[in-house]
């Protein structure tokens, strides 16, 4: 096996039990060099469990941890060739910034003016040259974020690890930052395992997500894989905005089902893992992947088609929907309004025409919800 | 649209009633009575009795009586070695005893603040100040009962035949450290669970993390932190200290005076209120004088120890 073909990181059925409550459960993974891998859940889902023992500021309860080939199940933080961007990031307000980048590099035992090079490139590649001597609470939220990646960065380490670090932003630089995290690591080709529970950090920034749930990986797979083509009801509840609805399966042929929906909705879905006639399942729509439009004619060639009443409007600029109620269900279907102009003078009580496709309707066995 | 908005705006502060706008004079009042407790605490009990202090420490009595002001009652300390030796002395002790109790209260105070949780840092919070409800008397008596030629610890070590005979552990420096570090132990500890617990344990794992170890991250993390705990702790605990009189007297012996002693003997003993003022100014000039080193040195100022 050559050196490329080592991932950075792996783990092997990692548990971690406190007392009886089990945090991590069997969780097996790994990271290629290079990647940009996202762990993906709700809070309380075990993430940053996991990613404290990977840093080594937990042990797992049984399993193993390898970084680059090698168990680190003994080896301790500060030896590990992992480095960790906390979650409130955790900069020495003691120190100045340059103290604190600098501050790994003088545990290290290196000699002054080669820390103060390092300092110097590294604050250079985070984009803020020449900040070495302001204090941390001079510094800007986004200032403070790369301060904190850059006092990693000088350690080059094998793995950086980020827990939640945009989370303690405001949305607009949240977003901003998005972007640049994304492309400081597409630079630096560090690997970086982000934890995060928003779903729009994972799939702008990442090359690989792991949804998280109750301490499992429910699905591990791209960020357009995940929203496409969810392996379980929790990923396709949870990545995304979807129109939900439960139902009994009448008929089956190879993967295509017909149930009707609990308001009576007659609907054609795609089965995910094994589902039979009789069956209990939750059936799951994306706004955008139903058509909208104001002429019947226009929704034929649809496998799902209905009729319905607009109920009201959400607009949202480019992330404007509507909400559709339909006969025989007490739930309105939200719906994704095409950006092109034909629907901008669109009237609550208008009368519209809906039709989805029955590969963009994942249907799953409802005993897994919320599991 | 606008007009509206601005005619509103003209007359809204006309429609509050008049308590709202509260008049300057009123404010100013409102601040002069508060003032006033500080103010005749300071003056009644602090800064008048001092300034009467300072005039007796001044006066020189000639004849019976007759009384001329100059500063012999100063220039007697420094011509007596007793006097002035004694103050180096306890000034010394004192600040030994405050590092002793800063070294021993900083693990108490860490293990409370960062290693415990929940019920159990409150109970064992609670057990540090219970020593605290006795006086200071009938704790400093105990020590007495441990240390004394027939106390416990003498009678046990004798009785595991670790001495041939038994000893007598009071009347020495000893023996005082021993009863001012217990006894300025809760000034010292409260102060530095107080800045600690404001301590993120997240910079402490971060520094680990970066591959900092154990004393390097007390020495570039947790200290600094702590440093205006550690510094209000160790002035109170070294004012305590340099005037207990208590403790002293009770373990010290005859060969360890402390010159709070010195200064009750000239004033009750030997009745001589002009040259025991002078002593008790001397006492003050000289914790001044080390706090104020002390804050130098540690490059720390009161206010931000106080913040």
């Amino acid at each position: 096996m050559n050196d490329t073909q080592i991932p950075d990181l792996e783990t092997t059925d990692v548990v971690k039990n406190f007392g009886a409550t089990v945090a991590v459960d069997q969780v097996n993974f790994e990271v290629k060099k290079g990647a940009f891998f996202s762990i993906l859940g709700p809070s309380g889902c075990g993430k940053t469990t996991l990613m404290r023992m990977i840093a080594g500021f937990e042990g797992p309860s049984s399993g193993d941890i390898l970084i680059r080939g090698s168990s680190v199940i003994d080896v301790p933080p500060n030896r590990r060739p992992v480095n960790m961007v906390f979650q409130h990031l955790a900069l020495f307000p003691m120190m100045n910034v340059a103290k604190n980048i600098g501050y790994g590099l003088r545990r290290r035992g290196i000699s002054g003016k080669e820390i103060d090079r390092a300092v110097d490139a590294v604050l250079e590649r985070v984009g803020l040259p020449g900040m070495g001597p302001r204090k941390i609470d001079q510094l800007s939220g986004g200032q403070k974020q790369r301060i904190a990646i850059a006092r990693c960065l000088i350690l080059e380490p094998t793995l950086l690890l980020l827990d939640e670090p945009l989370g303690a932003l405001d949305l607009k630089l949240r977003e901003q930052m998005k972007i640049e995290l994304k492309q400081l690591q597409a630079e630096i080709g560090t690997t970086f395992l982000y934890i995060t529970h928003d779903q729009s950090e994972a799939l702008v920034m990442s090359d690989q997500v792991a949804v998280m749930n109750h301490g499992r990986f429910e699905q591990v797979a791209t960020p357009q894989e995940l929203y496409y083509r969810p392996n379980t009801s929790f990923v396709a509840g949870f990545v995304g905005d979807a129109n939900r609805w439960s139902g009994k399966v009448e008929t089956v042929s190879g993967d295509e089902l017909r149930l009707h929906g609990q308001g009576g909705v007659a609907i054609v879905a795609t089965a995910v893992g094994g589902i039979s006639v009789g069956m209990d399942v939750e059936i799951f729509v994306r706004p955008e992947s139903v058509f909208i439009s104001r002429a019947e004619a226009e929704i034929a060639e649809f496998d799902n088609k209905i009729e319905g009443a607009v109920d009201s409007l959400l607009f949202d600029g480019g992330r404007s929907s509507a909400l559709i109620s339909v006969a025989g269900d007490d739930r309105d279907i939200s719906v994704a309004l095409p950006q092109t102009g034909q629907f901008s003078n669109l009237q609550a009580g208008e009368k519209v025409y809906l039709g989805w496709q029955a590969d963009q309707t994942r249907c799953f066995a409802a005993n897994n919800v919320g599991s | 649209m606008t007009e509206i908005g601005s005619s509103d705006l003209g007359a809204t502060p006309a429609k509050l009633p008049t308590s709202v706008r509260r008049q300057p004079g009123v404010a100013r009042l409102w601040f002069y009575l508060l003032l006033l407790p500080p103010v005749l605490w300071l003056g009644l009990l602090i800064i008048l009795p001092h300034i009467q202090l300072f005039i007796l420490s001044l006066k020189e009595k000639v004849a019976p009586r007759v009384y001329t002001y100059g500063l012999d009652n100063y220039i007697g300390f420094f011509n007596e070695p007793l006097y002035w030796m004694t103050l180096l002395r306890t000034a010394t002790i004192s600040i030994l005893a405050t590092a002793l109790t800063l070294v021993i209260a900083f693990p108490v105070a860490y293990y409370i603040a960062k290693m415990l949780r929940g019920r159990t840092k409150n109970l064992i919070f609670v057990l540090a100040l219970l020593p605290f409800w006795v006086s200071e008397l009938v704790r400093t008596l105990g020590w007495i009962m441990l240390l004394r030629e027939t106390g416990i610890i003498s009678n046990t070590l004798l009785s595991l035949g670790l001495i041939p005979e038994r000893v007598e552990l009071l009347g020495n420096d000893a023996a005082i450290i021993t009863g001012l570090v217990y006894t300025s132990m809760l000034f010292m500890v409260v102060p530095l669970i107080n800045s600690l617990d404001s301590l993120d344990d997240s910079l402490i794992e971060a520094a680990y993390d970066l591959g900092g170890k154990g004393v390097a991250i007390l020495r570039e993390i947790i200290i600094p932190h702590a440093m205006p705990g550690i510094v209000a702790g160790s002035i109170v605990v070294f004012m305590l200290t340099l005037g207990n009189i208590v403790t002293p007297a009770f373990l010290g012996g005859k060969n360890s005076i402390w010159f709070t002693d010195q200064i009750y003997q000239k004033f009750i003993v030997r009745f001589n209120w002009e040259q025991g003022s002078a002593f008790g100014f001397l006492l003050l000039i000289t914790s001044s004088l080390v706090v104020w080193l002390g804050l130098k040195l540690t490059r720390q100022s009161l206010a931000k120890t106080i913040t």
